[in-house]
């Protein structure tokens, strides 16, 4: 029996195949979709801001910025037995829902969670190998253990996968 | 001041300012669609973002969302969000036989309603203003139709370093037309900022 596990906001989680990871209604919000397909361990994360300079240990606040949040969730995927040499990155989310809010802080947030993110894979030498991010729209987001395949959702432009 | 901190007198007034603020919403909602519209008590709360997402519905319901500013003396954000049934009501009220369907967003649609966010919104502000004596201003609104929680996530991004909490007001109207009556709900979203918050209870003469 496979199950599916729901990622919250600021929140993260992994599993192993056969079960899958979903984290819903995505705005600018990014995900982050790491897999190792030989362990086929999957890990999911869902940031909402770029970055944190806080050092505290409150794990809700770890998972809440993608600085703090992607190194916590490879710590959390090597402990299930993934190597990290193997893992690779797909990455969803990042839009831009209001238009034009005459507010750059609120306009460009997405853009800079997703500039955050690239970042932080970087520094871990982790690859990305899809990037579905920016644009207007939200986005659910499901991510399968056993093919490491990456779904997308939306509410006005139908489904797709990676 | 935190929200998380309140007391019963202080969510008192919050709850007082959205009755009127619903009250002052119906006569507006009236006048702009011509028609009788009544409204319910209005359910004020004062909820954090995975709760506000649970009340509207779940995170992928699909809803329209009008995001203004708060300008001047009180700064901060109101939402005004509504089901897509609201939206195509006012729509067809508004425009007739110009109206085809609310599924593909046009330029016409749009500014219709981005008016009706205005209304809204203004309904609200207008009685913060009153009782307070402050001077607030609204940008003009900014639509989404998209997920409930990719919608609500904007605020909560915004905010999130300042509070989770959010004040969620919940408005049932009745749409009285001739012989049948049709209920609609719409959701507003409070979001001032905490110094905000405050200089509206030290105006009102509660203590902080």
């Amino acid at each position: 029996m496979s199950k599916t596990v729901t990622v919250g906001i600021s929140d993260l989680n992994v599993v192993k195949a056969p079960d899958t990871l979903v984290t819903y209604a995505l705005g600018s919000c990014v995900g982050i979709c790491m897999y190792d397909p030989v362990t086929k361990v999957a890990g999911l994360s869902h940031i909402m801001l770029p970055s944190s300079s806080l050092t505290g240990s409150d794990p809700k606040q770890t998972m809440r910025f993608a600085n703090t949040a992607i190194p916590m969730l490879l710590k959390k995927m090597e402990s299930a037995g993934a190597q990290r040499p193997r893992i690779k990155a797909k990455i969803a989310g990042g839009a831009q829902m209001f238009a034009a809010t005459g507010n750059s802080a609120i306009s460009n947030i997405g853009q800079r969670n997703v500039a955050a993110v690239k970042q932080a894979l970087a520094a871990l030498r982790i690859p990305i190998i899809a990037d579905d991010t920016g644009k207007n729209y939200g986005r659910t987001l499901y991510l399968t253990a056993e093919d490491g395949v990456m779904r997308i959702k939306s509410v006005n432009r139908g489904e797709w996968t990676y | 001041m935190d929200y998380e901190k309140m007391d019963s007198l202080q969510i008192d007034v919050l709850r007082e300012i959205g009755n009127i603020g619903s009250g002052n919403a119906a006569t507006s909602l009236s006048e702009f669609l011509s028609c009788p519209v009544n409204i319910g008590v209005p359910s004020v709360q004062i909820l954090d973002y995975d709760q506000v997402v649970e009340a509207l519905g779940g995170p992928e319901t699909m809803m329209v969302g009008l995001l203004l500013q708060l300008e001047d003396d009180i700064k901060g954000m109101i939402m005004f969000l509504l089901h897509k049934e609201f939206a195509h009501m006012a729509l067809s009220a508004l425009m007739g036989d110009m109206y085809n369907s609310f599924d593909e967003m046009d330029e016409i649609s749009a500014s219709a309603m981005q008016e009706v966010g205005n209304i809204m919104a203004a309904s609200y502000v207008n009685a913060i203003a009153e009782m307070t004596g402050l001077s607030i201003n609204i940008s003009v609104p900014s639509i989404c139709m998209d997920m409930a929680g990719a919608i609500v996530s904007v605020p909560a991004v915004y905010y999130a370093d300042i509070s989770d909490k959010i004040i969620f007001i919940g408005d049932d109207f009745v749409r009285d037309d001739d012989h049948h009556a049709a209920n609609f709900n719409s959701h507003i979203l409070m979001i001032p900022e905490s110094d905000s918050l405050e200089k509206i209870m030290t105006s009102l003469g509660i203590e902080i």
